[in-house]
């Protein structure tokens, strides 16, 4: 059994030790938000934060955030930065949407505005097949100055 | 892609730890930050019966000791502590990608001994060690044995690395080509120039971070003689020997 904390609200089940937390969020929970590409890392669509820090939630497993607090999208405060990714034009399909957010609020969080680099950075651990990215940087960058 | 099923455990203590890999010996992996462990378990490539989380050990310390830098397993990559550690600072930002080093840990990437990652080559041209939960300190040149093999014992656990200090009038370089950031690299170079010396290392293109011995005069030149790079579907045997060439005559540059 395990005690999870997702997006302010408390869990109690129970899993089986192979489970990823991505299919835990999605399936156990129907939190569907948090988007499952290639199980390996590499695209970024299923991340989230746990104890406030941006992970892959394919890489984890569902029974190692017994006592975190995960956030997905569902429970992202509506913001400057969704903001400015439909002013700049962000998303088309919105698949690599959700994980994009988690990790620049992370980003964003650290401090003071990341640089145009640090943005583009961020981004090569996430594939937009829509968009071509430079969009993407400008929303970020965009949210950033309004912070 | 989901891991076949396996008993979970999670251990509070190195001892508990390591009591549990004597236990099961080959059929138990070491979880720590996952980053390599859980994509190879999505895809089946590792099927362990147990599985031992070495998350909740007291193994995140970093801390200065006689000239040297003490790195505990489980400090993550992207510990703002390490950027104080030479070379290591500068090679960080190649391993994988922002998220992925929130996660995955040092002593991880060690232990794992991809022949294509950052930070064994790193180790190796430092003149690093690992310490074990055996009580042994083991020189980095001798514990990469090969691609994903290590001088570590059945059940004996990585419970640190030590990074040699910053030393006066020494520069440290490292030079990375990937088809994409943040991908494995194809080739990498690291080079330290002191009052001790050169010393180059390189990595990827062999079966394990290699040190060579380079002619000053024709770094590149004499670095790329000595390796056999074999090559993949992404790179010829003589396009990794060029980048060889290449990336060890940029990183000597930088430093000398």
């Amino acid at each position: 059994m395990i005690h999870v904390t997702v997006n302010g609200r408390r869990y109690f089940e129970e899993v089986e030790p192979r489970l990823l937390l991505s299919d835990f969020l999605r399936h156990t929970l129907g939190l569907t938000g948090t988007h499952v590409g290639c199980e390996h890392g590499v695209c970024g669509a299923c991340t989230v934060r746990v104890d406030g820090v941006s992970v892959r939630s394919c890489l984890m497993l569902a029974v190692q955030a017994d006592g975190a607090e995960v956030q997905t999208v569902e429970g992202l405060e509506w913001g400057p930065l969704q903001e400015a990714f439909r002013a700049h034009h962000a998303l088309q399909c919105g698949f690599c949407t959700p994980g994009i957010l988690l990790a620049a609020s992370d980003l964003l969080d650290r401090g003071g505005p990341p640089t145009r680099e640090e943005i583009v950075d961020l981004l090569s651990g996430h594939l937009c097949r829509c968009t071509g990215y430079e969009p993407i940087v400008d929303a970020i960058a965009a949210a950033a100055e309004t912070r | 892609m989901k891991p076949v099923a396996f008993r979970y455990e999670r251990p509070e203590s190195i001892e508990e730890a390591v009591a549990l890999l004597a236990e099961h010996g080959d059929e138990a992996k070491v979880l720590a930050g996952g980053q390599s462990l859980v994509p190879m378990l999505n895809m089946r490539l590792a099927r362990p019966t147990v599985i031992v989380d070495v998350n909740r050990l007291p193994l995140g310390d970093v801390a200065r000791t006689n000239g040297s830098w003490h790195v505990g397993a489980t400090v993550r990559q992207a510990d703002p502590r390490l950027a104080e550690i030479p070379l290591l600072g500068q090679c960080l930002p190649f391993v994988g990608h922002f998220v992925t080093r929130n996660r995955g840990t040092v002593g991880g990437s060690v232990a794992h001994a991809d022949a294509a990652a950052e930070l064994p080559l790193a180790l190796t041209v430092l003149g690093g060690s690992i310490v074990t939960s055996a009580g042994r300190t083991i020189a980095a040149e001798e514990f990469f044995v090969t691609h994903f093999t290590t001088a570590l014992e059945p059940g004996e656990l990585l419970v640190g690395t030590r990074w040699p200090a910053a030393q006066p009038d020494t520069r440290h370089a490292f030079e990375e080509f990937a088809l994409r950031r943040g991908d494995f690299a194809l080739c990498m170079a690291a080079a330290i120039s002191g009052p001790n010396g050169l010393r180059v290392a390189v990595g990827s293109v062999v079966d394990r971070p290699t040190v060579i011995e380079i002619d000053p005069a024709h770094p590149g030149a004499s670095a790329a003689e000595q390796v056999e790079p074999w090559g993949t579907l992404h790179a010829s045997a003589g396009y990794l020997r060029q980048l060889v060439r290449i990336l060890v005559d940029r990183a000597v540059g930088r430093v000398t």
